[in-house]
């Protein structure tokens, strides 16, 4: 089973998000960026498959500000490759980033064909499509998003689809497929640094020059804000006796204490 | 013809969904502020009884057959696009639900028509139409223009109040010929989740937790509390991830809606896809360092005070509430 991962970097939303002086983007000056979760999610499915049916897991990004950090790191948890994506444009819209993996991917060496090509599902920044539909249209395979396990099963893959409520919906996908990962079986391994610093000695990134893909349509972005919200949370302030005190009342006028 | 919204209705396990009904509001706003028609494409095995739910809307584009029962998104994309091809809609609203997310991604790429993906509201402006999204998991909104058609919209549920748009009438119904081709994904069947100890749409009260507790020995405190309240414990997406709770206990897509009538959220940022499980509870209470969360964009209380410091201090309180 050769897999391919895809991964994306976005911007660390724990962090403070301030509008560029543009008005109309986000300024990545002081931004940290880190994998998008469900592409780990997404590494993680395929490095379970790895060690339940063999094969390999190359990890593929395109380039991105500390790209190296999240490659090396996959290395580090099991994958046998790391890919890199050299210059396809910086900060791409998503429609665009799909279009760059699909002109890049079947020309660069022998990544294609892969049995999987798995990545997340979605990512916060997916403001003009979702990579994995976009990129298994371009490439002509099928397609199935929201899956939380993947099961091999003679040239086929048994897919499970979240629906509400817990619900899943088992799907057979004809192989080679693109799937949008929601969420592994199991939670992402951890990884020590020390394993990382290692992985960095002993193993190197590829690295591939982007071809062009397809035209995709685009739009611009007028304006970016701040939610400005009409009824915003009436913010309780003192310290945390203060605070516990202040919900205490406001429970007990509500018949809820 | 240029001017007609066509939104894409879901089915789920026999019925017709709430986000339809939703689509179905917005897209007539849309439809009379470009003096157009409102269209609905409707795919399932057996479905032609629910048209008469549709009567929001003036037409029904009409697939049936087996291979169309259950959610997939390649059969529904491809007839999606020989409508688009014949009629020419202005725009496409899909909803941002797991039964029609798929769709909401293929679709676009299949047409070549810009996807506006997370939106909380799309408008009539002059001749482009504008939309409101929530990107960076609702700590920013982006403003959109497009004069593009057709173009289609990824449609975040809540746009919209369902009843908006639950009118009965009998729209004209034009069927479509579906072919039998092999599909490269097939719906095998459905595996119902392990009932949980607790159905948390039946309390009245949920203390919900997120990362923000960061870690399951924490769980426990929160149990506490929700105890001397007299309800459950619940969580967001990463809190079942990370195997804190069970996926009983989920709230948002993935998960189960509740409307209790009281919600502390600890530690929960607000994604979108978790706001849409419980943003009609009657009260909300949220408490979270970090004062951009969108969770407070969504309560009627917070606090971003330690939720490790605040929860303690609050279970002694009650207790004594309630002693006293």
């Amino acid at each position: 089973m050769k897999i391919l991962v895809l991964l994306k970097m976005v911007p660390d939303i724990v962090e403070e998000l301030e509008v560029a002086a543009d008005g109309r983007s986000l300024d990545l000056d002081f931004l940290r960026l880190i994998v998008n979760e469900s592409d780990d999610h997404a590494l993680e499915e395929a490095l379970i498959l790895k060690e339940r049916h063999g094969g390999t897991v190359t990890a593929v990004a395109l380039e991105a500000p500390d790209v190296d950090d999240v490659l090396f790191t996959a290395l580090a948890k099991g994958a046998d490759r790391a890919v890199k994506i050299e210059g396809g444009g910086d900060n791409l819209s998503t429609r665009r980033a799909a279009g760059v993996l699909a002109g890049t991917l079947p020309g660069a060496g022998d990544l294609l064909p892969a049995d999987l090509i798995l990545t997340g599902c979605q990512a916060i920044d997916d403001l003009d499509g979702f990579l994995a539909p976009a990129l298994a249209q371009a490439l002509g395979l099928p397609y199935v998003g929201l899956v939380g396990r993947v099961a091999p099963q003679d040239g086929k893959a048994l897919v499970a689809k979240e629906f509400a409520g817990g619900v899943l919906g088992e799907y057979e996908v004809s192989l080679p497929a693109v799937i949008g990962v929601q969420g592994a079986e199991k939670p992402p391994r951890y990884v020590p640094v020390a394993k990382v610093r290692a992985a960095m000695k002993s193993a190197e990134i590829e690295t591939v020059a982007a071809a062009p893909g397809p035209e995709v349509p685009s739009f611009d972005i007028e304006e970016m804000l701040k939610p400005q919200p009409a009824d915003r949370a009436e913010m309780i302030e003192g310290d945390p006796e203060a605070v516990a005190a202040r919900i205490c009342e406001i429970l007990s006028e509500r018949g809820l204490l | 013809m240029a001017d007609n919204v066509l939104v894409m209705a879901e089915t789920w396990r026999g019925g017709i969904s709430d986000a339809t009904f939703e689509l179905l509001a917005l897209g007539r706003e849309l439809a009379d502020g470009f003096g157009g028609k409102l269209e609905v494409f409707l795919a399932g095995d057996g479905v032609s009884g629910l048209v008469g739910e549709l009567g929001a809307a003036d037409s029904v584009y009409l697939a049936e057959a087996p291979a169309l029962a259950e959610p997939e998104a390649g059969g529904r994309s491809r007839l999606v696009a020989e409508v688009i091809e014949t009629s020419g809609p202005r725009c496409v609203l899909v909803a941002l639900t797991n039964v029609s997310w798929d769709l909401a991604g293929l679709l676009p790429a299949r047409i070549g028509a810009p996807l506006v993906n997370f939106c909380r509201n799309v408008a009539v402006a002059g001749d482009e139409i504008e939309a409101t999204c929530v990107l960076y998991g609702g700590k920013m909104e982006a403003t959109v223009k497009v004069s593009a058609a057709p173009v289609v919209f990824g449609v975040l549920p809540g746009a919209r109040s369902a009843d908006a748009g639950r009118s009965a009438g009998s729209p004209e119904v034009k069927d479509l010929a579906v072919d039998g081709a092999q599909a490269a994904v097939a719906f095998l069947r459905y595996v119902e989740p392990e009932a949980g100890d607790v159905d948390i749409t039946q309390q009245d009260t949920l203390v919900s937790v997120g990362r923000g507790l960061q870690g399951a020995a924490n769980v426990d405190l929160a149990e506490e509390l929700a105890g001397l309240l007299g309800g459950a414990v619940c969580g967001s997406r990463p809190a079942i991830d990370q195997g804190w709770l069970p996926l009983s206990r989920q709230v948002g897509k993935s998960g189960v809606t509740v409307k209790p009538r009281l919600y502390f959220a600890l530690g929960i940022s607000g994604a979108p896809e978790h706001l849409e499980g419980m943003r009609d509870s009657e009260l909300i209470i949220a408490i979270n360092t970090d004062p951009d969360a969108p969770i407070f964009n969504a309560a009627h209380f917070g606090s971003t005070e330690d939720l490790l410091e605040v929860v303690p201090a609050l279970i002694e309180r009650a207790a004594e509430v309630k002693g006293g």
